[in-house]
């Protein structure tokens, strides 16, 4: 083969493979599905109104038990955060054991440091904050996940396929919440779901259903007549981390700027 | 239950319940081990593209040395893994939002590079093993091992005519050429997987694949300089115990060791990055002080307290200040040397521990810390490949790997070379 020949073929061999790829893309699924104008009536999204919570913890019992997140694991797809804001000036908070049994004494939980006891009269406020996954407009974990194994659904929730995943914690890494873990079990990258399961078949998360006292509730934000969505249209709602430019869709209502 | 983290971390004031440290030892490899394979590859192409001519001895020594060190340079990942077996996924479906999808493309490339590069270098050589040992008649089992393994390498030509042997050159110049700006993006890309994180206060920022490659630069120097003294030392050792008293005085010409002018011109090399791996960042820290965004707070509390020891003691004192003092000083000898560069491969090992141990010290709320206890001695799978023996089992490996190799593409005692 002469060096024309070679060329000649060279070219041939390129042209070959960029023209099905150009066809490749012309019929790139998003593009489709936005050209059909089937577009998706669907986004879930979570409100929770910290003024209602109470620390109780069935939230995060209902969660282990239904996403079969093994009990004793010191891991929680969900969890609730006190807050103990004192006379000084200073924050202290706390969630021990993602808050599974409640918070069942005064003092805070200091990891390594032991318990710090406070008295009732050096504190300003306290309240409590329920925390899951804020099922981003814009997620970090999606966009860092070498494989794809994690994905959003068209109605915004982000989903692990724990056949797929490979492990790598990249996710973990990338989520400026902190609401994923390896699963215990399956090793694989593991979050909240809003318990797709359920919503999908017209029932609510296991966490709303199990919360006593309305704290949380879930709903469909392109749905005008959704409660929820009335209630983050007319009220003043916060949301977590926002410097991030993630778009969490979790909001709460009586959002404290000590909320971490 | 354990869970995956839960026996090497202890947490301290508020940290959030599914906060681990998820990146541990093996992570701290593999920045460690590939800048190691990019020095080394921009170490030999200062002499193949740059034609600096000290540089020669080590340029061939360093190629080879970047070949074995690169079939290293994914294992730590690989050990990293919750499910090593599905590593493979990446190449399968690359998601390439991500900065690890690009892992196998780039290495591959690189891998491609530094392989052909070597058999251009060595292809005189393999002709040379490999037309004797056809003419031989009644080859042992062992020369026709050795006669199908060099004719396989020579890949059917053996031609080496003078002229041949010039386009081998040019060759080579071109594959080192491109091969320094592949180099620089395989480890710059390790850096950018740390550098864009944006969750993370301490990763993320511009410099990181900067600061990285620099610092890769300067522990593949440090590195070469090591293993080029160290396998010249014990080659005379070995040559001289061989030798009767009388030969060992006769010739002394012939056993070449060390050059000394070798070892210091690498060494200003050595410097040179060095310098600029420390400024950059220095840069970052100041910068980050200065600045002082909300999460400085925390920061500040994690360099300046809980680690400052492994960063201002054990990196910039140990491993930056005074290897660059030991260089400095004029008279450069072969003992100064080995004890600068194994404080050089420390510091920058300490630097890659500091950016992975170091940004999961202190929890996402930025209100409480986690103190890393790296599993020493193991008691299961686990603590094994992320403790101690996995560690130093991926530092030991490409040393073997470098024996090994050395067989086929020898490094020393060729007469010409390019």
């Amino acid at each position: 083969m002469n060096r024309r020949d070679f060329l000649k073929n060279t070219a041939r061999v390129v042209g070959g493979i960029t023209l099905p790829l150009t066809a490749f893309k012309i019929i790139n699924p998003r593009e489709l599905l936005a050209s059909t104008g089937d577009k998706t009536k669907v986004r879930w999204v979570f409100l929770v109104d910290t003024y209602k919570c109470v620390g109780c913890g069935m939230c995060v019992r209902a969660c282990k038990l239904e996403n079969d997140i093994p009990y004793d694991a010191k891991v929680t797809r969900t969890w609730v955060e006190r807050y103990v804001i004192t006379k000084d000036g200073k924050t202290h908070a706390d969630s021990p054991m993602g808050a599974r049994d409640g918070f069942t004494t005064s003092k805070i939980d200091l990891g390594i440091d032991g318990y710090e006891d406070i008295k009732n009269a050096d504190i300003d406020k306290g309240f409590f904050v329920p925390k899951l996954c804020n099922q981003c407009e814009n997620p970090p974990c999606v966009q860092v996940c070498p494989v794809g194994a994690t994905f959003q659904v068209p109605d915004g929730v982000v989903l692990v396929d724990r056949t797929w995943c490979i492990g790598c914690g990249y996710c973990i890494m990338a989520c400026p919440y902190g609401v994923r873990f390896f699963h215990p079990v399956y090793n694989t990258a593991e979050k909240c779901t809003f318990c797709y399961h359920r919503i999908t078949k017209g029932m609510k998360t296991a966490c709303v259903d199990a919360c006593p006292f309305g704290a949380r509730q879930i709903g469909n934000i392109k749905d005008p007549n959704d409660p929820v969505t009335k209630i983050i249209m007319t009220e003043r709602v916060g949301i977590l981390k926002e410097e991030y430019g993630t778009k969490p869709q979790v909001y709460y209502l009586g959002l404290d700027r000590e909320v971490k | 239950m354990m869970v995956h983290g839960e026996i090497w971390t202890a947490k301290e004031l508020f940290v959030y319940p599914n906060e681990y440290i998820y990146w541990s030892i093996q992570i701290v490899m593999y920045p460690f081990m590939t800048g190691l394979v990019a020095g080394a590859f921009v170490l030999s192409s200062l002499y193949h593209v740059f034609g600096i001519k000290q540089l020669k001895e080590m340029a061939r020594f360093a190629l080879v040395f970047s070949f074995a060190l690169l079939f290293v340079a994914p294992l730590p990942i690989v050990l990293h893994l919750q499910h090593p077996f599905r590593g493979i996924n990446v190449f399968m479906t690359p998601h390439f939002t991500s900065a690890i999808a690009a892992f196998g493309i780039v290495f591959f490339t690189y891998g491609a590079i530094v392989a052909s590069e070597l058999w251009f270098l060595y292809r005189k050589h393999f002709v040379e093993v490999a037309l004797p040992l056809k003419e031989k008649q009644d080859k042992t089992i062992g020369e026709w091992l050795k006669f199908i393994l060099f004719c396989t390498l020579t890949l059917g030509e053996y031609d080496i005519s003078e002229e041949s042997l010039k386009r081998d050159h040019k060759a080579i110049k071109i594959l080192a050429g491109v091969g320094i700006p592949v180099a620089c993006f395989l480890h710059g890309y390790a850096g950018f997987i740390f550098g864009s994180v944006k969750a993370n206060a301490l990763w993320m920022t511009p410099l990181m694949p900067v600061i990285f490659i620099m610092s890769a630069i300067v522990s593949g120097i440090a590195l070469c300089m090591l293993t080029y003294i160290m396998t010249m030392e014990i080659r005379k050792f070995l040559a001289s115990r061989k030798m009767t008293p009388t030969q060992r005085f006769q010739s002394k010409e012939d056993l070449k060791g060390v050059e000394v002018s070798v070892v210091r011109m690498t060494a200003k090399y050595l410097l040179f990055f060095m310098v600029f791996a420390i400024s950059l960042e220095l840069l970052d820290l100041i910068f980050r002080g200065y600045t002082a965004v909300k999460s400085w707070d925390v920061l500040r509390s994690v360099i300046y307290g809980r680690d400052f020891t492994d960063i201002f003691i054990l990196q910039y004192t140990i491993g930056n200040l005074i290897p660059l003092i030991l260089f400095l000083v004029p008279g450069l000898t072969i003992r100064r040397t080995i004890v600068g560069v194994i404080l050089v491969l420390f510091g920058v090992f300490m630097m890659r521990w500091n950016v992975v141990i170091g940004g999961q010290a202190f929890s996402l709320s930025f209100a409480g810390y986690m103190h890393y206890h790296m599993p020493i001695i193991p008691h299961d799978w686990e603590t094994f490949k992320e403790g101690l023996f996995g560690a130093v089992g991926v530092f030991i490996l490409p040393f073997v790997l470098f024996w090994v190799i050395a067989k086929v593409f020898p490094v020393f005692d060729l007469k010409e070379s390019h």
